[in-house]
Protein backbone atom coordinates (compact mmCIF):
# COMPACT_ATOMS: atom_id res chain seq x y z
CA UNK A 1 0.00 0.00 0.00
CA UNK A 2 1.32 3.49 -1.11
CA UNK A 3 1.78 6.05 1.38
CA UNK A 4 -1.18 8.09 2.14
CA UNK A 5 -1.32 12.05 1.30
CA UNK A 6 -0.64 13.60 4.79
CA UNK A 7 -3.50 16.28 5.91
CA UNK A 8 -1.96 19.17 4.59
CA UNK A 9 -1.47 17.67 1.35
CA UNK A 10 -4.81 16.65 1.45
CA UNK A 11 -5.50 20.00 2.31
CA UNK A 12 -3.61 21.74 -1.05
CA UNK A 13 -4.88 19.10 -3.57
CA UNK A 14 -8.16 20.04 -2.51
CA UNK A 15 -8.04 23.18 -3.98
CA UNK A 16 -6.55 23.35 -7.47
CA UNK A 17 -4.42 20.15 -8.36
CA UNK A 18 -7.80 17.87 -7.38
CA UNK A 19 -10.61 21.06 -8.08
CA UNK A 20 -13.61 18.66 -7.04
CA UNK A 21 -15.37 20.10 -9.79
CA UNK A 22 -12.82 21.54 -12.77
CA UNK A 23 -10.54 18.27 -12.77
CA UNK A 24 -12.90 15.70 -11.10
CA UNK A 25 -16.18 16.95 -12.32
CA UNK A 26 -17.93 16.36 -9.35
CA UNK A 27 -21.29 17.61 -7.95
CA UNK A 28 -22.33 18.82 -11.17
CA UNK A 29 -25.68 19.33 -9.94
CA UNK A 30 -25.19 22.21 -7.62
CA UNK A 31 -23.07 23.53 -9.51
CA UNK A 32 -25.23 24.14 -12.70
CA UNK A 33 -28.09 25.12 -10.55
CA UNK A 34 -27.78 27.76 -8.42
CA UNK A 35 -24.71 29.51 -10.13
CA UNK A 36 -27.19 32.29 -11.19
CA UNK A 37 -26.09 34.31 -8.61
CA UNK A 38 -22.92 34.76 -6.70
CA UNK A 39 -25.20 35.07 -3.37
CA UNK A 40 -26.78 31.68 -3.44
CA UNK A 41 -23.66 29.97 -4.91
CA UNK A 42 -21.36 30.71 -1.67
CA UNK A 43 -24.20 29.97 0.33
CA UNK A 44 -24.21 26.62 -1.08
CA UNK A 45 -20.66 26.75 -1.02
CA UNK A 46 -20.99 27.01 2.47
CA UNK A 47 -23.59 24.52 3.15
CA UNK A 48 -21.75 21.68 1.40
CA UNK A 49 -18.45 22.71 3.34
CA UNK A 50 -20.39 22.14 7.03
CA UNK A 51 -21.77 18.63 5.73
CA UNK A 52 -18.49 17.57 3.79
CA UNK A 53 -16.46 18.84 7.33
CA UNK A 54 -18.54 16.77 9.60
CA UNK A 55 -19.35 14.06 7.64
CA UNK A 56 -15.62 13.28 7.14
CA UNK A 57 -14.68 13.72 10.37
CA UNK A 58 -17.44 11.18 11.82
CA UNK A 59 -16.79 8.61 8.93
CA UNK A 60 -13.00 8.93 10.01
CA UNK A 61 -13.62 7.93 13.26
CA UNK A 62 -16.05 5.12 12.58
CA UNK A 63 -13.76 3.82 9.99
CA UNK A 64 -12.65 0.66 11.47
CA UNK A 65 -15.96 -0.28 12.22
CA UNK A 66 -17.18 0.01 8.75
CA UNK A 67 -18.20 -3.19 7.03
CA UNK A 68 -17.41 -3.10 2.98
CA UNK A 69 -20.74 -3.79 1.61
CA UNK A 70 -22.63 -1.63 3.84
CA UNK A 71 -20.54 1.37 4.33
CA UNK A 72 -22.23 3.69 0.66
CA UNK A 73 -25.06 3.04 3.40
CA UNK A 74 -23.44 4.36 6.28
CA UNK A 75 -22.11 7.23 4.23
CA UNK A 76 -25.39 8.03 2.75
CA UNK A 77 -27.11 8.18 6.38
CA UNK A 78 -24.47 9.81 7.93
CA UNK A 79 -24.51 12.69 5.06
CA UNK A 80 -28.47 12.72 5.46
CA UNK A 81 -28.32 13.83 9.52
CA UNK A 82 -25.88 16.56 9.18
CA UNK A 83 -28.09 17.89 5.47
CA UNK A 84 -30.99 17.58 7.39
CA UNK A 85 -29.64 19.97 10.21
CA UNK A 86 -28.30 22.27 7.79
CA UNK A 87 -31.40 22.73 5.99
CA UNK A 88 -33.18 23.57 9.08
CA UNK A 89 -30.42 25.82 9.82
CA UNK A 90 -30.99 27.84 7.13
CA UNK A 91 -34.94 27.69 6.86
CA UNK A 92 -34.60 28.94 10.34
CA UNK A 93 -32.35 32.02 9.82
CA UNK A 94 -32.05 32.61 5.84
CA UNK A 95 -35.45 31.92 4.90
CA UNK A 96 -35.38 33.46 1.37
CA UNK A 97 -32.10 32.03 0.65
CA UNK A 98 -33.46 28.75 2.16
CA UNK A 99 -36.68 29.58 -0.71
CA UNK A 100 -34.12 30.28 -3.56
CA UNK A 101 -32.07 27.37 -3.07
CA UNK A 102 -35.45 25.33 -2.63
CA UNK A 103 -34.46 21.14 -3.38
CA UNK A 104 -30.97 21.57 -4.12
CA UNK A 105 -29.66 21.34 0.07
CA UNK A 106 -31.45 18.24 0.45
CA UNK A 107 -29.54 16.92 -2.79
CA UNK A 108 -26.64 17.87 -0.81
CA UNK A 109 -27.05 14.35 0.20
CA UNK A 110 -26.66 12.67 -2.91
CA UNK A 111 -23.52 15.41 -3.90
CA UNK A 112 -20.75 12.55 -5.47
CA UNK A 113 -18.04 15.06 -4.26
CA UNK A 114 -19.14 14.56 -0.18
CA UNK A 115 -19.57 10.64 -0.97
CA UNK A 116 -16.12 10.39 -2.89
CA UNK A 117 -14.43 11.94 -0.57
CA UNK A 118 -15.78 9.68 2.50
CA UNK A 119 -14.83 6.93 0.37
CA UNK A 120 -11.32 7.85 -0.93
CA UNK A 121 -9.92 10.01 2.19
CA UNK A 122 -12.21 9.57 5.36
CA UNK A 123 -12.46 6.00 4.85
CA UNK A 124 -8.63 5.29 5.32
CA UNK A 125 -7.41 8.11 7.06
CA UNK A 126 -7.91 9.43 10.75
CA UNK A 127 -9.57 12.79 11.55
CA UNK A 128 -6.85 15.41 11.03
CA UNK A 129 -6.48 14.56 7.18
CA UNK A 130 -10.01 14.18 6.98
CA UNK A 131 -10.94 17.36 8.28
CA UNK A 132 -8.06 18.90 6.60
CA UNK A 133 -9.28 17.14 3.14
CA UNK A 134 -12.81 18.46 3.60
CA UNK A 135 -11.57 21.84 4.19
CA UNK A 136 -9.48 21.94 0.88
CA UNK A 137 -11.88 19.87 -0.60
CA UNK A 138 -14.57 22.91 -0.15
CA UNK A 139 -12.42 25.58 -0.79
CA UNK A 140 -12.25 24.04 -4.22
CA UNK A 141 -15.51 23.74 -4.58
CA UNK A 142 -16.44 27.17 -3.78
CA UNK A 143 -14.03 28.24 -5.68
CA UNK A 144 -15.53 26.69 -8.94
CA UNK A 145 -19.13 27.95 -8.02
CA UNK A 146 -17.72 31.54 -7.42
CA UNK A 147 -16.13 31.48 -10.83
CA UNK A 148 -19.20 30.31 -12.62
CA UNK A 149 -21.69 32.43 -10.73
CA UNK A 150 -19.32 35.96 -11.17
CA UNK A 151 -19.23 34.93 -15.06
CA UNK A 152 -23.11 34.47 -14.99
CA UNK A 153 -24.61 36.79 -13.05
CA UNK A 154 -22.02 39.68 -14.59
CA UNK A 155 -23.07 39.08 -18.24
CA UNK A 156 -26.85 37.90 -17.26
CA UNK A 157 -27.75 41.16 -15.44
CA UNK A 158 -24.86 43.66 -15.67
CA UNK A 159 -24.16 43.59 -12.27
CA UNK A 160 -22.28 41.65 -9.36
CA UNK A 161 -24.04 41.45 -5.78
CA UNK A 162 -25.97 44.49 -7.02
CA UNK A 163 -22.93 46.57 -7.73
CA UNK A 164 -23.23 47.78 -11.37
CA UNK A 165 -20.01 46.07 -13.04
CA UNK A 166 -20.99 46.72 -16.86
CA UNK A 167 -21.54 50.13 -18.47
CA UNK A 168 -25.51 50.40 -18.41
CA UNK A 169 -25.49 50.69 -22.16
CA UNK A 170 -24.54 46.89 -22.02
CA UNK A 171 -27.82 44.34 -22.88
CA UNK A 172 -27.87 42.07 -20.21
CA UNK A 173 -27.28 38.33 -21.45
CA UNK A 174 -30.46 36.86 -19.70
CA UNK A 175 -29.76 33.74 -20.87
CA UNK A 176 -26.82 33.41 -19.24
CA UNK A 177 -28.99 33.64 -15.82
CA UNK A 178 -31.00 30.72 -17.16
CA UNK A 179 -30.44 27.18 -17.84
CA UNK A 180 -28.74 27.06 -21.19
CA UNK A 181 -26.39 30.02 -19.48
CA UNK A 182 -24.94 27.44 -17.13
CA UNK A 183 -24.00 24.58 -19.69
CA UNK A 184 -22.56 27.06 -21.74
CA UNK A 185 -20.45 29.41 -18.94
CA UNK A 186 -19.39 25.68 -17.24
CA UNK A 187 -18.56 23.97 -20.44
CA UNK A 188 -16.11 27.06 -21.64
CA UNK A 189 -14.55 27.71 -18.29
CA UNK A 190 -13.74 23.81 -18.10
CA UNK A 191 -12.30 24.06 -21.68
CA UNK A 192 -10.76 27.35 -20.35
CA UNK A 193 -9.23 25.24 -17.31
CA UNK A 194 -8.06 22.32 -19.35
CA UNK A 195 -6.07 25.07 -22.07
CA UNK A 196 -4.62 26.56 -19.53
CA UNK A 197 -3.13 23.23 -17.69
CA UNK A 198 -1.98 22.01 -20.91
CA UNK A 199 -0.21 24.85 -21.69
CA UNK A 200 1.67 24.82 -18.00
CA UNK A 201 2.46 20.76 -18.10
CA UNK A 202 3.44 21.57 -22.08
CA UNK A 203 5.37 24.67 -21.62
CA UNK A 204 9.10 24.78 -22.36
CA UNK A 205 11.16 24.77 -18.95
CA UNK A 206 13.32 27.61 -19.02
CA UNK A 207 16.42 27.16 -16.97
CA UNK A 208 16.28 29.34 -13.77
CA UNK B 1 -61.96 15.10 -16.79
CA UNK B 2 -60.27 18.16 -15.06
CA UNK B 3 -58.23 15.25 -13.00
CA UNK B 4 -57.11 13.69 -16.08
CA UNK B 5 -56.04 17.51 -17.63
CA UNK B 6 -53.86 17.89 -14.65
CA UNK B 7 -52.46 14.36 -15.57
CA UNK B 8 -51.81 15.35 -18.94
CA UNK B 9 -50.31 18.67 -17.71
CA UNK B 10 -47.89 17.10 -14.61
CA UNK B 11 -46.71 14.64 -17.90
CA UNK B 12 -45.97 16.78 -20.14
CA UNK B 13 -44.40 19.09 -17.46
CA UNK B 14 -41.93 16.49 -16.04
CA UNK B 15 -41.08 15.44 -19.55
CA UNK B 16 -40.71 18.47 -21.71
CA UNK B 17 -41.17 21.61 -20.29
CA UNK B 18 -39.45 21.25 -16.88
CA UNK B 19 -36.95 18.55 -18.11
CA UNK B 20 -35.01 16.69 -15.48
CA UNK B 21 -31.89 17.64 -17.00
CA UNK B 22 -32.46 20.22 -18.85
CA UNK B 23 -34.11 22.56 -17.00
CA UNK B 24 -33.13 21.53 -13.36
CA UNK B 25 -29.91 20.28 -13.77
CA UNK B 26 -30.65 17.11 -11.98
CA UNK B 27 -29.12 13.71 -13.09
CA UNK B 28 -26.41 15.57 -14.45
CA UNK B 29 -23.98 12.91 -13.82
CA UNK B 30 -24.73 10.50 -15.52
CA UNK B 31 -25.83 12.19 -18.27
CA UNK B 32 -22.15 13.69 -19.15
CA UNK B 33 -20.78 10.14 -18.03
CA UNK B 34 -22.75 7.72 -19.70
CA UNK B 35 -24.01 9.39 -22.81
CA UNK B 36 -21.68 7.72 -25.30
CA UNK B 37 -23.66 5.45 -27.10
CA UNK B 38 -27.54 5.38 -27.72
CA UNK B 39 -27.66 1.70 -26.62
CA UNK B 40 -25.98 2.35 -23.31
CA UNK B 41 -28.32 5.26 -23.26
CA UNK B 42 -31.29 3.54 -23.24
CA UNK B 43 -30.19 1.23 -20.46
CA UNK B 44 -29.41 3.89 -18.14
CA UNK B 45 -32.45 5.56 -19.21
CA UNK B 46 -34.74 2.58 -18.58
CA UNK B 47 -33.05 1.80 -15.21
CA UNK B 48 -33.45 5.77 -14.06
CA UNK B 49 -37.32 5.64 -15.45
CA UNK B 50 -37.79 2.41 -13.46
CA UNK B 51 -36.21 3.64 -10.01
CA UNK B 52 -37.76 6.62 -10.42
CA UNK B 53 -41.11 4.83 -9.91
CA UNK B 54 -40.46 2.82 -7.49
CA UNK B 55 -38.78 5.91 -5.40
CA UNK B 56 -42.34 8.30 -5.78
CA UNK B 57 -44.05 5.21 -5.29
CA UNK B 58 -42.48 5.22 -1.67
CA UNK B 59 -41.76 8.44 -1.03
CA UNK B 60 -45.46 9.22 -1.58
CA UNK B 61 -46.71 6.57 1.07
CA UNK B 62 -44.48 6.63 3.24
CA UNK B 63 -44.89 10.87 3.29
CA UNK B 64 -48.86 10.71 3.22
CA UNK B 65 -48.86 7.89 5.62
CA UNK B 66 -46.23 8.26 8.18
CA UNK B 67 -44.56 11.67 7.55
CA UNK B 68 -47.02 14.51 7.55
CA UNK B 69 -48.72 15.80 10.65
CA UNK B 70 -51.88 14.10 11.57
CA UNK B 71 -50.91 11.31 9.18
CA UNK B 72 -52.46 7.81 10.39
CA UNK B 73 -49.99 5.63 10.78
CA UNK B 74 -47.72 7.65 13.38
CA UNK B 75 -50.54 9.01 15.16
CA UNK B 76 -52.04 5.62 15.41
CA UNK B 77 -49.16 4.35 16.97
CA UNK B 78 -48.37 7.40 19.43
CA UNK B 79 -51.98 6.83 20.13
CA UNK B 80 -50.96 4.24 22.67
CA UNK B 81 -48.63 6.50 24.36
CA UNK B 82 -50.58 9.97 24.61
CA UNK B 83 -53.62 11.13 23.88
CA UNK B 84 -55.03 11.52 20.49
CA UNK B 85 -55.17 15.39 20.31
CA UNK B 86 -51.80 15.04 20.95
CA UNK B 87 -50.96 12.19 18.65
CA UNK B 88 -52.65 13.65 15.77
CA UNK B 89 -50.03 16.97 16.59
CA UNK B 90 -47.11 14.56 15.80
CA UNK B 91 -44.76 15.70 12.49
CA UNK B 92 -42.28 13.47 11.30
CA UNK B 93 -41.59 15.72 7.67
CA UNK B 94 -37.87 16.23 9.48
CA UNK B 95 -36.91 13.09 9.02
CA UNK B 96 -37.62 12.57 5.30
CA UNK B 97 -34.59 13.12 4.02
CA UNK B 98 -33.08 10.17 5.98
CA UNK B 99 -36.24 8.13 5.45
CA UNK B 100 -36.18 8.67 1.59
CA UNK B 101 -32.87 7.70 1.22
CA UNK B 102 -32.51 5.11 3.20
CA UNK B 103 -35.94 2.99 2.26
CA UNK B 104 -34.89 3.81 -2.14
CA UNK B 105 -31.52 2.30 -1.56
CA UNK B 106 -32.89 -0.59 0.17
CA UNK B 107 -35.58 -1.05 -1.81
CA UNK B 108 -33.25 -1.08 -5.33
CA UNK B 109 -30.97 -3.22 -3.52
CA UNK B 110 -33.74 -5.09 -3.18
CA UNK B 111 -35.63 -5.54 -6.61
CA UNK B 112 -31.78 -5.61 -8.07
CA UNK B 113 -31.64 -8.95 -6.47
CA UNK B 114 -34.63 -10.25 -7.45
CA UNK B 115 -34.08 -9.38 -11.35
CA UNK B 116 -30.29 -10.88 -11.13
CA UNK B 117 -32.38 -14.28 -9.85
CA UNK B 118 -35.37 -14.14 -11.88
CA UNK B 119 -34.93 -12.24 -14.99
CA UNK B 120 -31.14 -12.43 -15.96
CA UNK B 121 -31.64 -10.84 -19.78
CA UNK B 122 -33.59 -7.78 -18.14
CA UNK B 123 -30.68 -7.43 -15.40
CA UNK B 124 -28.41 -7.61 -18.04
CA UNK B 125 -29.81 -4.86 -20.01
CA UNK B 126 -30.58 -2.40 -17.35
CA UNK B 127 -30.10 -4.04 -13.96
CA UNK B 128 -26.25 -3.24 -13.88
CA UNK B 129 -26.91 0.27 -13.92
CA UNK B 130 -29.22 -0.03 -10.63
CA UNK B 131 -26.65 0.64 -7.91
CA UNK B 132 -25.29 3.08 -9.50
CA UNK B 133 -28.32 5.01 -10.14
CA UNK B 134 -29.77 4.72 -6.19
CA UNK B 135 -27.72 7.72 -5.25
CA UNK B 136 -28.79 9.76 -8.34
CA UNK B 137 -30.21 13.02 -7.48
CA UNK B 138 -32.58 12.95 -10.28
CA UNK B 139 -34.45 10.00 -7.76
CA UNK B 140 -34.38 11.80 -4.92
CA UNK B 141 -35.28 14.83 -6.50
CA UNK B 142 -38.55 13.12 -7.65
CA UNK B 143 -39.26 12.28 -4.02
CA UNK B 144 -38.80 16.01 -2.47
CA UNK B 145 -41.13 17.30 -5.78
CA UNK B 146 -43.40 14.75 -4.50
CA UNK B 147 -42.69 15.69 -0.62
CA UNK B 148 -43.43 19.33 -1.58
CA UNK B 149 -46.73 18.50 -3.19
CA UNK B 150 -48.24 16.63 -0.11
CA UNK B 151 -46.65 18.41 3.02
CA UNK B 152 -47.65 22.02 3.74
CA UNK B 153 -50.37 22.20 1.27
CA UNK B 154 -52.39 24.70 2.88
CA UNK B 155 -55.74 23.51 0.91
CA UNK B 156 -55.86 19.48 1.78
CA UNK B 157 -57.61 18.68 -1.43
CA UNK B 158 -55.08 20.20 -3.35
CA UNK B 159 -52.79 17.34 -2.13
CA UNK B 160 -51.39 15.25 -4.95
CA UNK B 161 -52.78 11.44 -5.32
CA UNK B 162 -51.00 8.31 -5.52
CA UNK B 163 -51.89 8.90 -9.18
CA UNK B 164 -50.16 12.27 -9.76
CA UNK B 165 -47.40 11.34 -8.08
CA UNK B 166 -46.74 8.68 -9.89
CA UNK B 167 -47.24 9.90 -13.65
CA UNK B 168 -44.58 12.16 -12.04
CA UNK B 169 -42.39 9.45 -11.57
CA UNK B 170 -42.97 7.90 -14.96
CA UNK B 171 -42.42 11.04 -17.05
CA UNK B 172 -39.62 12.62 -15.32
CA UNK B 173 -38.03 8.91 -16.08
CA UNK B 174 -39.03 9.36 -19.74
CA UNK B 175 -37.73 13.14 -20.05
CA UNK B 176 -34.18 11.57 -18.67
CA UNK B 177 -34.23 9.40 -21.10
CA UNK B 178 -35.56 11.73 -24.02
CA UNK B 179 -32.22 13.56 -23.04
CA UNK B 180 -29.30 11.03 -22.67
CA UNK B 181 -30.63 9.49 -25.95
CA UNK B 182 -30.35 12.58 -27.46
CA UNK B 183 -27.05 13.39 -26.12
CA UNK B 184 -25.54 9.60 -26.75
CA UNK B 185 -27.36 10.53 -30.52
CA UNK B 186 -24.70 13.52 -30.89
CA UNK B 187 -21.76 12.22 -29.40
CA UNK B 188 -21.73 9.27 -31.74
CA UNK B 189 -21.52 11.65 -34.29
CA UNK B 190 -18.85 14.33 -32.32
CA UNK B 191 -16.23 11.14 -32.12
CA UNK B 192 -15.88 11.71 -36.07
CA UNK B 193 -15.41 15.38 -35.54
CA UNK B 194 -12.07 17.30 -35.25
CA UNK B 195 -12.51 19.03 -31.81
CA UNK B 196 -9.98 21.66 -30.47
CA UNK B 197 -8.24 19.41 -27.88
CA UNK B 198 -9.24 21.49 -24.59
CA UNK B 199 -12.76 20.93 -25.48
CA UNK B 200 -12.94 17.28 -25.68
CA UNK B 201 -15.05 15.39 -23.36
CA UNK B 202 -17.28 16.77 -21.06
CA UNK B 203 -16.34 20.38 -21.72
CA UNK B 204 -18.09 19.77 -25.54
CA UNK B 205 -20.42 17.75 -23.46
CA UNK B 206 -21.49 20.78 -21.35
CA UNK B 207 -21.63 23.10 -24.41
CA UNK B 208 -23.65 20.63 -26.62
CA UNK B 209 -26.21 20.29 -23.48
CA UNK B 210 -26.63 24.04 -23.51
CA UNK B 211 -27.43 24.25 -26.99
CA UNK B 212 -30.43 21.75 -26.54
CA UNK B 213 -31.48 23.03 -23.32
CA UNK B 214 -32.09 26.27 -25.32
CA UNK B 215 -34.04 24.22 -28.10
CA UNK B 216 -35.96 22.46 -24.88
CA UNK B 217 -36.32 26.00 -23.81
CA UNK B 218 -38.82 26.42 -26.80
CA UNK B 219 -41.51 24.40 -24.40
CA UNK B 220 -41.78 26.87 -21.91
CA UNK B 221 -45.51 28.25 -21.90
CA UNK B 222 -47.03 25.13 -23.55
CA UNK B 223 -48.36 24.14 -20.51
CA UNK B 224 -50.26 27.27 -20.08
CA UNK B 225 -51.51 27.37 -23.82
CA UNK B 226 -52.62 24.61 -23.49
CA UNK B 227 -54.74 25.24 -20.55
CA UNK B 228 -56.29 28.43 -21.84
CA UNK B 229 -56.59 26.42 -25.37
CA UNK B 230 -59.28 23.53 -23.67
CA UNK B 231 -60.44 25.47 -20.47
Amino acid sequence: MSKLPTPSERFIQGILPENPVYRQLLGLCPTLAVTNGLKPALTMAVAVGLVLLCANVIVSLIRDLLKPHLRIVIFTLTIATFVTIVDQVLSAYMYQMSKTLGPYIPLIIVNCIIICRCEVCASRQGPLAAAGDAVGQSLGFGLALASIAAVREILGTGMLLGIPMLPAAWPPWVIMVLPPGAFLTFGLLLAGVNWIRAWRTNRPQRGN
Amino acid sequence: MEYLFDIFLIAIGAALINNFVFYYFVGICPFIGVSRQVDMAVGMGSAVTFVMIIAVFISWTVTSLVLVQGAPVSSWVAGFFMSSEQAAKIDLTILAYIVYIFSISSSVQFVEMYMRKFYPPLYKSFGVFLPLITTNCAILFACLTVMSKVVGVENPAEAWDLGRALVLGIFGGLGFTIAIVIMAGIREELDLCDIPVPFRGAAITLIVGGIIAMAFMGFTGVDSGIRTALM
